[in-house]
């Protein structure tokens, strides 16, 4: 239908060897980012161009000033609480599971009943928030603005629901060593489930918008592929790798708190491109809507929410190193946790699905791209820059 | 795989259109957080007692402890309330949550403009903000960051405990002590609290570390006697102990006594360093080896003093020693602690009694200082006929007797007057001897200035307690005591705002038959050791000493502690005399 090809031949062009040299002054060199609307987050990529197209791409991170990892040795187990959530500001839930699961898991303590569902619930509401901001966004990355609104919108009251259960909208910090900080508020299902019908509507509106739209299919299909022989090999997780025809769920492969008890099956592709990625997202945001009904037609009305800990203003967590994970809206999200028996953690280290998406394995797909697609490439590995750079 | 649906499907938002929209028109609309939303601080100021617990857990350092005006530092409330930088506060609620008292809680404002960025930095409650008022907020949720529930004491069940005086506290296994030391939150409202100022948290850090070495160096830096305190202490640090507000205070008194009971009194000398003492010529003559004289002469000797103690009775340890049963304060206890004192070389006078078996003259001009620690040791008469019969005796001299292994022959039946730490021990040690035990008290059971669980020890051993009780006379048959006859008192509240007085009731006579009365209404100190020309200098009020900051009185370079001149009436006190007289007898003869 659209077909236009620009004029390549004065470009810089390969030697006999098939190789570009990078000394010869005729290549460009550009910054995509750090303050470029198509790059999620703080970092950059570092791209030498030959015109349009991308010869090589290098990721630059340390523009967060945080250093999270190495805080952590000097705060007390339970001060690194408040600040593990931000070491993922658009899903930062997962932190606080990982840091509470893996303090648990140190210290021997079983968490009653009703946290592992109020965990779990939370789990796919931060999942849930999260999708509504980034599939859209996906469209976004090739101008289609108008879904991020719609998804912005809904995004804002699933974190009203966050806030009255939670007392926070975007760092909730509920999930704390030993279970959780309260129950649901009265009336608060009911509300939730007002939530996602209009969620359910979201669900259609953005196919007929994005995922059936002649443009986005022109921008996305057969775009940014990665073959199936890369997951292992790059260490891709979670809808990427699913993507690619490889199931992979934390959720279903180490079931952890109530997910034991809950239907599902995330949608898989083998197509690999930013379309199928897309697709297998919006469908997660479906799945996750029947995750959130079902959890809260099975979980129970009441109950203990927090067992009892030690001391948290010194609590010296028993010696030992444990490595938890769950899944983030972006794949195995994991924490190494190493106590050498004190009041400080002696390490906690954070394997987040970023890290190797975002560098190691953008790094290798931009080559040979269009410069026009990098935006919607990065989106559609998710990549999350604070999780990178902690 | 593109299609003509696939060109005309994007044009289906168009219906959005005619939607009503989502935003808000007016962005100043205010829109009311969630009720549970962690907004602006709030402070009840009269509630928060200023521990500093939300200090201690902020992982930003938000918040400083700043003294405020109008609050004033007094015994459980530091004085200080916390002032929150929100340059550095994260909203996290922790310090909400860990609140001892539950005073510290956010309200669910969250929009604050000002222009000055000093306005930031408030202290909640004292600086006032519109949201003080507002209910809604985040409120310390219901559960626990520091656990509330005391570890249990294991005791000799109430009813093994008649004849037999063994001690009926346990003390605490390793794992016991560490877990109730795991409690405390190293406020230090304690330490301010005790008298002997000693280092509550450090100790009880060591507990929880597992360093006895350590827990005994910071107990003897100002108690030498951990063993006693350990024991009987009326622990005032465990009323105002920040946990006690959410929960059971710390059992600050056992874990000491866990420390004192885990180090043998052998390896005293090298912990504590005294390995050798290098003597400064000074001697320094001490009268009455009761906890403040023993206090005295410990430090006074570690800092190379010659250290004499003149004693009436044959063995040391005061009251302690000679009023305190052994079911409390098991006698070896004592007897080990003192020995320690004169292994290290504090020399001991005993079976002399000042004013008869050395004169006060000759101890005063022989020493370049004096400390007089001589105890209430003459008790109060009920005054009231027939108190002169036989079968009328004193609690002081009746434990006094019990203790040094004498016979006491109480009857069946035995009344107390009094209500007392004294006569709950009067009344325990006659129930240990099998006799039934009356206890008459003028007020009610809650103005018993005994401490409660000495109260609730007693209602275990099945003392019966009458109180508004006033006695009228004692009856006798044969100059025997036969029963006692008290009217019932009504209480009548006090004008001046003091406390409810007991009025006799008219006609309320009642009679208990009994065998034995036991006098313990109180003591005071006896003066008739002092020579005329020294008492003329010595000033008293209501039969107390009159001493300065440093514990002198107002004879040149006698110093003065323990009943004799504090209210207090406990150990610890004496103990904390004796330190701070040991102090100032140092500054004054050597610096």
């Amino acid at each position: 239908m659209f077909h236009w090809t620009p004029d390549r031949s004065a470009f810089p062009t390969a030697g006999p060897d098939g190789k570009f040299d990078f000394d010869s002054h005729k290549l460009v060199k550009i910054w995509h980012g750090p303050n470029h609307p198509g790059v999620t987050g703080n970092m950059s990529l570092e791209l030498t161009i030959s015109g349009d197209e991308v010869l090589e791409s290098k990721t630059h991170v340390g523009y967060l000033h945080r250093g999270f990892e190495k805080l952590y040795e000097r705060r007390t187990w339970i001060q690194c609480f408040p600040t593990v959530v931000r070491m993922c500001v658009p899903e930062s839930d997962s932190n606080e599971y990982n840091l509470s699961a893996g303090i648990e898991e140190l210290a021997g303590i079983e968490i009653p009943e009703m946290a592992k569902w109020l965990r779990t619930l939370v789990l796919e509401m931060s999942r849930l928030q999260a999708l509504l901001r980034i599939v859209p966004a996906q469209g976004g990355t090739v101008g289609l603005g108008l879904g991020v609104q719609w998804g912005v919108y809904l995004r804002d009251l699933i974190l009203d629901r966050f806030e009255e259960l939670t007392g926070g909208r975007i760092y909730h910090m509920y999930m704390i060593p030993g279970g959780v900080r309260g129950l649901l508020p009265d009336g608060f299902k009911e509300r939730l489930e007002e939530n996602l019908i209009l969620v359910d509507e979201f669900v259609l509106s953005i196919k007929r918008l994005m995922l059936d739209n002649a443009v986005f299919k022109k921008r996305t299909v057969g775009i940014a592929h990665i073959p199936v022989e890369w997951i292992d090999k790059y260490g891709i997780v979670g809808f990427v790798a699913r993507g690619a025809g490889v199931k992979k769920d934390v959720r279903l492969d180490y079931p952890y708190l109530a997910y034991d008890q809950l239907d599902f099956d995330p949608a898989i592709s083998t197509d690999s491109d930013i379309y199928a990625r897309t697709w297998i997202r919006w469908n997660d945001i479906i799945t996750t809507v029947d995750l959130l009904r079902q959890i809260m037609a099975k979980m129970p009305k009441k109950g203990e929410f927090k067992a009892p800990t030690p001391n948290v203003l010194h609590w010296q967590v028993p010696k030992g190193e444990v490595y938890v994970r769950s899944e983030s809206s972006r794949g195995e999200y994991g924490f190494y946790i190493v106590s050498d028996g004190s009041k400080y953690p002696r390490r906690i280290n954070l394997r987040g699905p970023s890290y190797t998406h975002a560098v190691s394995l953008l790094e290798k797909m931009l080559v040979n791209s269009n410069i026009s697609d990098i935006a919607a490439t990065m989106v559609s590995l998710q990549t999350c820059p604070p999780e990178i750079e902690r | 795989m593109m299609n003509l649906k696939d060109i005309l499907s994007p044009f289906s938002a168009w219906r959005n259109l005619l939607k009503e929209p989502v935003t808000i028109k007016d962005p100043l609309t205010e829109r009311p957080g969630a009720p549970r939303y962690r907004g602006f601080h709030k402070n009840d100021i009269e509630k928060c007692i200023g521990c500093g617990t939300c200090e201690t857990i902020c992982e930003n350092e938000a918040i400083d402890l700043v003294a405020v005006a109008n609050v004033d530092t007094k015994n459980g409330d530091s004085g200080l309330r916390p002032l929150v930088d929100y340059g550095r506060c994260c909203w996290c609620a922790l310090c909400v949550d860990v609140c001892t008292t539950g005073s510290l809680t956010m309200s669910n404002e969250y929009t604050w403009v000002s222009n000055d960025p000093e306005d930031f930095r408030y202290i909640p409650g004292v600086d006032k903000k519109e949201w003080d008022n507002n209910d809604l907020g985040w409120k310390k949720p219901d559960y626990t960051l520091i656990p509330t529930e005391r570890m249990d004491m294991e005791e000799m069940e109430p009813s093994e405990r008649e004849g037999t005086f063994l001690e009926i506290v346990r003390g605490y296994s390793r794992a016991q002590a560490e877990k109730e030391a795991d409690r405390c939150t190293e406020c230090g409202l304690c330490v301010a609290t005790c008298p002997a100022h000693m280092d509550i948290p450090g100790y009880i850090r060591a507990v929880r570390e597992g360093d006895m070495e350590e827990g005994l160096r910071l107990l003897y830096e100002t108690n030498p006697l951990p063993e006693i305190c350990g024991r009987v202490c009326t622990h005032r640090c465990e009323e105002v102990c920040a946990v006690g507000h959410s929960g059971d205070p710390l059992a600050i008194r056992w874990l000491k006594r866990y420390i004192a009971d885990q180090v043998p009194f052998e390896e005293y000398k090298r912990i504590l360093g005294i390995t050798s003492i290098e003597e400064n010529g000074k001697k320094v003559g001490i009268i009455g080896a009761g906890p403040s004289g023993l206090s005295a002469a410990y430090y006074l000797r570690i800092r190379g003093f010659e250290v004499t103690i003149y004693e009436a009775k044959s063995k040391g340890g005061g009251m302690t020693m000679y009023g305190i049963p052994k079911y409390r304060l098991p006698m070896n206890m004592l007897e080990s602690e003192i020995g320690f004192l004169e292994e290290i070389g504090v020399k001991f006078v005993y079976e002399t009694r000042v004013g008869e078996d050395i004169s006060f003259d000759e101890i005063y001009k022989k020493h370049d200082a004096v400390f007089v620690g001589i105890g209430f040791e003459k008790p109060y008469k009920i005054n009231i006929k027939g108190e002169e019969q036989k079968g009328a005796l004193q609690a002081i001299s009746f434990l006094d007797d019990i203790n040094k292994g004498k016979k006491v022959d109480i009857g069946k039946k035995v009344a107390i007057v009094g209500g007392g730490n004294v006569a709950m021990d009067a009344a325990r040690v006659a129930r240990r001897l099998g006799a039934e035990v009356y206890m008459l008290y003028r007020r009610r059971v809650e103005d018993m200035p005994a401490d409660s669980e000495e109260i609730h020890g007693a209602y275990e051993e099945g003392v019966q307690i009458i109180p508004q009780t006033i006695p009228v006379e004692i009856i006798g048959e044969g100059g025997k005591v036969k029963s006692i006859q008290y009217l019932m008192a009504e209480m009548v509240p006090d004008e001046k705002g003091g406390r409810p007085k007991p009025v006799p009731i008219e006609g309320s006579e009642q009679v208990l038959e009994i065998d034995t009365l036991i006098g313990a209404i109180g003591q005071e100190a006896d003066y008739g050791f002092l020579p005329q020309e020294y008492l003329d200098k010595i000033e008293t009020n209501r039969g107390r000493m009159l001493v300065d900051n440093n514990n002198k009185t107002t004879l040149d370079k006698v110093y003065a502690g323990g009943d004799a001149v504090n209210k207090t009436a406990d150990a610890i006190s004496a103990i904390a005399d004796g330190h701070r007289a040991a102090d100032a007898i140092e500054r004054m003869l050597l610096v």
